[in-house]
């Protein structure tokens, strides 16, 4: 995902000013790694050179961003796109979580896996906690929202398999058993 | 009340727990010497796989299971020993409880299931029905008052038994598996309501789940494998498991 039609998106409701972009972006995804400003500019001029989007009319006095941006036919085209195009699912677990369960389930030895793995959900429930405080708080936005709620899905996800996990070694071990 | 963690202070620091408790089913242990405490005010998850004994604890701590072994205390009285008289009188005037399975009374409508701890604790059956009413609608289910079991849905159901076990405003909640039959966003508003309601009349909630989302909404959680408290120690699944694995 590039950042050129994560833009496109926010500029869709309208032009807006490069930092006007930056704002509505943290506020958007106020969970999502934070983007610097002048990202947001050199970006603007790409899709700029690539006619998805043009000076809009407004001049602001002052400031280093003065030209608003609007999105072009081009540009609605190439968001509508992108928005219908599916996402890979991706084909590797490359989490580091799941490789360090993986090792203490298999190497590190009954009494340092079952700490470790009471250590790993205790931490995982307690984030899982915060968001649950986000997402019931009625000041929430629906993006502060959603946000969070994504986060509590994969935190849960990782729970869920560790006992998963857990329970076919458990099975494994007992159909080895003589 | 003094902040003593509960699983370090004495039993009259915490309004509900259980200590060394053992309870079998014949010869298959279900509790096997599991402690746990909460302290007023506080809403504490129980969770756990199937099977490890989360409801038999609840159902132990609750008053409504005798132990084998071990003690049960509710606001520094010990209750496993009384009498089944004054454990029910108890569990009328100050428990609220929300069991796992059939909960409703089939022949009897919403409102009327609602209603029935209160006329049980000498409430008329008008001023009962109004506040069954209420509750009903704190649950988002008023314009089921006049419908019976059988016509809800299982989440509907699960909605109206949660204002029954409110409707009297009891100072504990024994809730197993509060949100069993409910999507994620009905599971939401549901626990949403529950944590509301009950924060604000600081009413003590114990609640059984498998769902560490539902347990998220809780201040703790202690996990129960196997019928013991996980502290960290392997349990015998994992040491079956490892035994042989296990680089040690
Ligand atoms: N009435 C009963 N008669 C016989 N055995 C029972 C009874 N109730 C529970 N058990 C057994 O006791 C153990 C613990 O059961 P319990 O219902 O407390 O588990 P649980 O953690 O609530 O499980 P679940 O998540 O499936 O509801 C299980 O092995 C179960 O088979
Ligand atoms: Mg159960």
């Amino acid at each position: 995902m590039a950042l050129g039609h994560v833009l496109l998106g926010l500029l869709a409701q309208g032009e807006r000013h490069g930092y006007d972009l930056k704002r509505q972006y943290d506020a958007r995804f106020p969970m999502a790694k934070p983007i610097a400003a002048a990202q947001v500019y050199a970006t603007l001029e790409r899709l700029l050179r690539d006619g998805l989007v043009a000076p809009g009319g407004t001049e602001r006095a002052g400031g280093p961003d003065r030209t608003a941006y609007g999105m072009t036919a081009a540009g609605r085209q190439e968001l509508d796109e992108w928005l219908a195009q599916v996402e890979p699912p991706s084909p590797f677990v490359s989490n580091p979580l799941a490789v360090k369960v993986t090792l203490a389930l298999l190497v590190a030895g009954d009494e340092r896996a079952a700490g470790y793995l009471q250590r790993q959900r205790a931490a995982h429930l307690a984030r899982m906690r915060e968001y649950t405080r986000i997402t019931t708080h009625p000041d929430t936005s629906l993006a502060g929202v959603l946000a969070a709620d994504y986060a509590l899905n994969h935190l849960d996800a990782d729970l869920r398999w560790i006992d998963t996990a857990l329970a076919r070694v458990a099975t494994l071990a007992e159909e080895l058993q003589p | 009340m003094t902040s003593t963690p509960p699983d370090s202070g004495t039993d009259e620091d915490l309004l509900v727990a259980g200590r060394a408790l053992v309870r079998s089913y014949g010869h298959s242990p279900a509790l096997r010497g599991i402690s746990v405490g909460t302290r007023r005010g506080e809403v504490l998850a129980i969770t756990g796989p199937s099977g490890s004994g989360k409801s038999t604890l609840l159902l132990c701590l609750a008053g409504i299971l005798r132990p084998d072994a071990g003690e049960v205390w509710y606001a520094g009285r010990r209750i496993d020993t009384e009498s089944e008289a004054e454990r029910s009188r108890l569990r009328r005037t100050r428990f609220g409880v929300l069991f796992q399975f059939g909960q409703l009374v089939p022949e009897l409508t919403a409102a009327e299931n609602v209603a029935m701890p209160l006329l049980l604790a000498g409430v008329k059956r008008r001023p009962a029905l109004t506040a069954a009413g209420t509750w009903l609608d704190r649950f988002g289910v008023a314009d089921l008052a006049g419908q019976r079991p059988t016509e809800m849905s299982g989440g509907q159901a699960q909605r109206v038994a949660m204002a029954r076990a409110l409707v009297t405003e009891p100072e504990v909640l024994f809730a197993d598996e509060p949100t069993g039959a409910l999507d994620t966003l009905a599971g939401e508003q549901v626990l949403t309501q529950l944590v509301r309601v009950t924060r604000q009349a600081g009413t003590t909630v114990l609640m059984v789940t498998h769902d560490a989302k539902v347990a998220a909404y809780a201040d703790r959680e202690i996990v129960i494998r196997d019928g013991m408290a996980d502290d960290g120690a392997p349990t015998s699944a994992l040491r079956g498991a490892l035994g042989r694995t296990g680089a040690r």
